[in-house]
């Protein structure tokens, strides 16, 4: 007899149950049951803000050449674990052929951010030729804490391509999974073991609709991506992070294209000016 | 001789013999209608505008209700589709550079018409806001042709059509912010001036038309909330930019939920100037004094929090106090004058109800003895000590000439204390220590941080806020994104 999985949330570096104690019941293909997957609760959507906000400091101030070999680690431990995620993507129905080009553009979107983690910078900074007699520059900052609504359908890639920007730029993330939540939390593994500080990255599985309102309500969220072409989902978005003026990034519901201005999307610029002069 | 302790000081006269400008070299109309599709458009209404100084009518002028405002997108559409839209970047640039000489030209008029409306005093108009105003046009004037290689890997299109709402604490200068870049886009313009000051952005429609800006380009419709109102939440708007409170900012969030519109917003601020004691303080005083005492303070970005390390403290208060005493109050078109008139009597109630709440919570109040004019409206300038974070005037933004003081001990705390608000449009630090400097605007959560300086504004240079301040940023290349489509 196979020994089967508990799928359970992604929390601070930990894998906490729901303290709701709800699940989702996840079925393959044929009907049968592949794993009672957690059914987050608004409340462990608050203690993901919480994590996320502790981690969000330190991780903004690692070095860039850090996180690009963290985000490179990430992309060697999901080669490592291949066959794993291909088995489950085909258990939720997806063909072999698919599956191995799923986890293969997964891996490719993460070295690919991880070599922006050192350049971005660069490409988005700038030194002022301001008038007066001052040295100003200005440089792009993390937002933040960021609430990402993952992509509804597909697999890894919709997943990874939302969230590799969204780190590499240093910030923390609190993501809602799509309908795969398997796959997600398998992937919350593959960050668990990648040098990923706790909390920089937390995965969530439950109801859209129950968990986008608190995303866009919470105080000490800087920013949401929003993967979804629900208008109204969108629109209760915007409304409600009017409150403390969220950045919102809204993307369709489908795998973001590489880049570099995704990860501009969640960076604050900041201009200093210093006087030139003895 | 120079005295060592404050004492009563006439803000009227101060020492000086009073050295007003002249007004006698340039026209204001008695009244002024609405500028859409490169005609003057009567308004079925009209509201006054008058210099809070003296108190004085100076124009009637055009409120424009739903069915101007759709008149004048309806004309900014047809020059997108038209004329506007199918000029070259190169010959668009041109147009920006023959704006930005005719601003040049007038400038002396710009800036008597800009503190007779505003109350700001001459010395800022004419120095700052007008040349900075000349200086914007310029700058994006250049941008118009090379897009492209502004941001690299995209190919970046104008929005179309954008509706513009700004304040009355810069008139001109918040009118050439948005302005400028829009047109070095590519977009066309429906601009809504600010209600008690909105005289320098109808001349600047007569320079526009003036530089042969062809028809719809840019449309001014003067008026109130209201106005504004339908103009951000008018269907065939594809953009909206504002500045202005953080409430209001939040309400124009609200109202375009759920829509296509693309927004930009520059809202209110509570900047901390943090002074260590390693500072140079003559120099830091007058950063303090420029910070928040520069345009009576109606500044989103002034330096209303001050953090004094505590060994230095008593020694910077006194010297602040001594200089602030020397601050002239009164006529803003004297030149002479340090603080012009508060621009509404609505505003000043405003300032003193917060003045009032920080006595009443036990904030010491200090301002320099002396007489304010008669007629107008003025506020001394004042400072508080013995602030609490908790306090309203430590919180809020009180948008007048009013200090509030903190001291700190080391870096970490000032930081604290410093980004422990909503707000995080700009900051300032004061020493002679430069890993110091970097320690604290690197730390600072603001979209501004000027170190041993302040209140410094550049067409180069991106503003704007972090947090509740505001989303995205106006002036420099990163600016040029809030007007285009990648």
């Amino acid at each position: 007899m196979t020994i089967k999985k508990t799928y359970k949330l992604f929390i601070g570096g930990k894998f906490p149950r729901t303290e709701s104690g709800r699940v989702l019941d996840v079925r393959g293909k044929d009907g049968e049951l592949l794993a009672n997957a957690s059914w987050a609760s608004r409340k462990d959507f608050r203690e993901a803000v919480v994590a996320a906000r502790k981690a969000s400091g330190g991780w903004g101030k690692a070095s860039a050449y850090l996180k690009g070999q963290i985000l490179y680690r990430i992309a060697e431990m999901l080669e490592g674990r291949r066959a794993q995620f291909v088995v489950e993507l085909v258990a939720h129905g997806i063909s072999e052929e698919r599956a191995e080009k799923d986890v293969s553009e997964a891996i490719d979107l993460l070295v690919h951010y991880g070599g922006w983690s050192d350049k971005y910078q660069a490409l988005f900074s700038s030194a002022n030729p301001v008038a007066s007699s001052h040295f100003n520059f200005s440089v792009p900052e993390p937002t933040g804490v960021v609430g990402i609504i993952a992509p509804r359908r597909g697999s890894l890639p919709e997943l990874v391509s939302a969230l590799a920007p969204v780190i590499v730029g240093g910030n923390s993330a609190i993501v809602l999974a799509g309908e795969n939540a398997l796959t997600a939390i398998t992937f919350a593994e593959v960050l668990s073991t990648s040098d990923v500080p706790a909390g920089v990255v937390n995965i969530l599985t439950g109801k859209r609709a129950e968990l986008i309102p608190e995303f866009a309500k919470h105080m000490d969220v800087n920013a949401v991506l929003l993967c979804s072409n629900d208008k109204d989902e969108k629109k209760l978005l915007d409304l409600e992070s009017a409150e403390n003026l969220k950045r919102v990034s809204h993307q369709k519901d489908a795998p973001l294209k590489e880049s570099p201005y995704h990860i501009l999307d969640f960076q604050e610029v900041k201009t200093t000016w210093h006087p030139i002069g003895v | 001789m120079a005295k060592t302790e404050p004492g009563p000081h006439n803000f009227v006269f101060g020492n000086y013999a009073p050295a007003p400008e002249s007004k006698n070299h340039f026209k204001i109309k008695k009244s002024y209608d609405l500028f859409i599709g490169g005609k003057w458009v009567k308004a079925p209404k009209q509201f006054e505008t008058s210099n809070p100084a003296t108190g004085e009518v100076i124009a009637k002028v055009g409120e424009a209700g739903k069915k101007e405002v759709g008149q004048a997108v309806k004309a900014a559409r047809k020059a997108f589709e038209g004329e506007w839209g199918q000029l070259s970047g190169a010959e668009r640039g041109k147009y920006l550079f023959r704006i930005a000489r005719l601003i040049q030209e007038r400038s002396r008029e710009l800036a008597v018409v800009e503190s007779m409306d505003g109350g700001k005093p001459i010395r800022e108009s004419r120095d700052v806001d007008i040349p900075l105003v000349a200086a914007h046009f310029f700058y994006h004037a250049g941008w118009a042709d090379k897009l492209n290689y502004a941001f690299p890997g995209v190919k970046p299109k104008p929005l179309g059509v954008v509706g513009q709402v700004i304040p009355w604490n810069f008139p001109l200068l918040m009118a050439a912010w948005k302005i400028a870049p829009a047109l070095a886009c590519g977009n066309t313009v429906v601009l809504k001036p600010a209600e008690t000051t909105p005289l320098t952005a109808l001349k600047l429609a007569e320079i526009f038309e003036d530089a042969g800006l062809p028809p719809g380009t840019v449309n001014i419709v003067t008026g109130a909330g209201e106005t504004g109102q339908a103009l951000i939440e008018h269907p065939d708007v594809d953009k909206v930019a504002f500045t202005g409170s953080t409430a209001v900012g939040k309400a124009i969030r609200r109202a375009i939920a759920g829509t296509d519109k693309k927004f930009t917003l520059e809202l209110g601020g509570k900047a901390a100037n943090i002074v260590f004691e390693d500072a140079p303080i003559n120099e830091a005083v007058e950063g303090i004094v420029s910070g928040i005492f520069f345009n009576q303070g109606h500044v989103c970005c002034a330096g209303s929090r001050l953090f004094v390390q505590e060994s230095i403290a008593d020694k910077v208060i006194k010297k602040l106090k001594k200089r602030m005493e020397t601050l002239i109050v009164g006529d803003p078109l004297d030149k002479n004058t340090d603080i012009g008139a508060i621009n509404s009597a609505e505003q000043l109630e405003r300032i003193k109800a917060l003045v009032k709440a920080g006595e009443k919570e036990g904030a010491c109040i200090w301002q320099p003895e002396g007489r304010l004019p008669r007629k107008g409206n003025w506020f001394k300038p004042t400072l508080f000590t013995e602030c609490a974070q908790s306090h309203r005037i430590v919180q809020e933004e009180i948008f007048g000439p009013v200090l509030a003081i903190q001291t700190f001990r080391t870096p970490q705390e000032a930081l604290e204390k410093a980004n422990n608000t909503p707000y995080g449009l700009s900051g300032g630090v004061w020493t002679d220590k430069g890993s110091k400097i970097f320690k604290m605007t690197t730390g600072l959560k603001a979209g501004v941080v000027w170190a041993n300086t302040f209140n410094k504004f550049d067409p180069t240079s991106p503003f704007g806020g972090y947090k509740e301040s505001g989303i995205g940023r106006e002036g420099g290349v990163h600016g040029l994104a809030a007007y285009l489509n990648f």
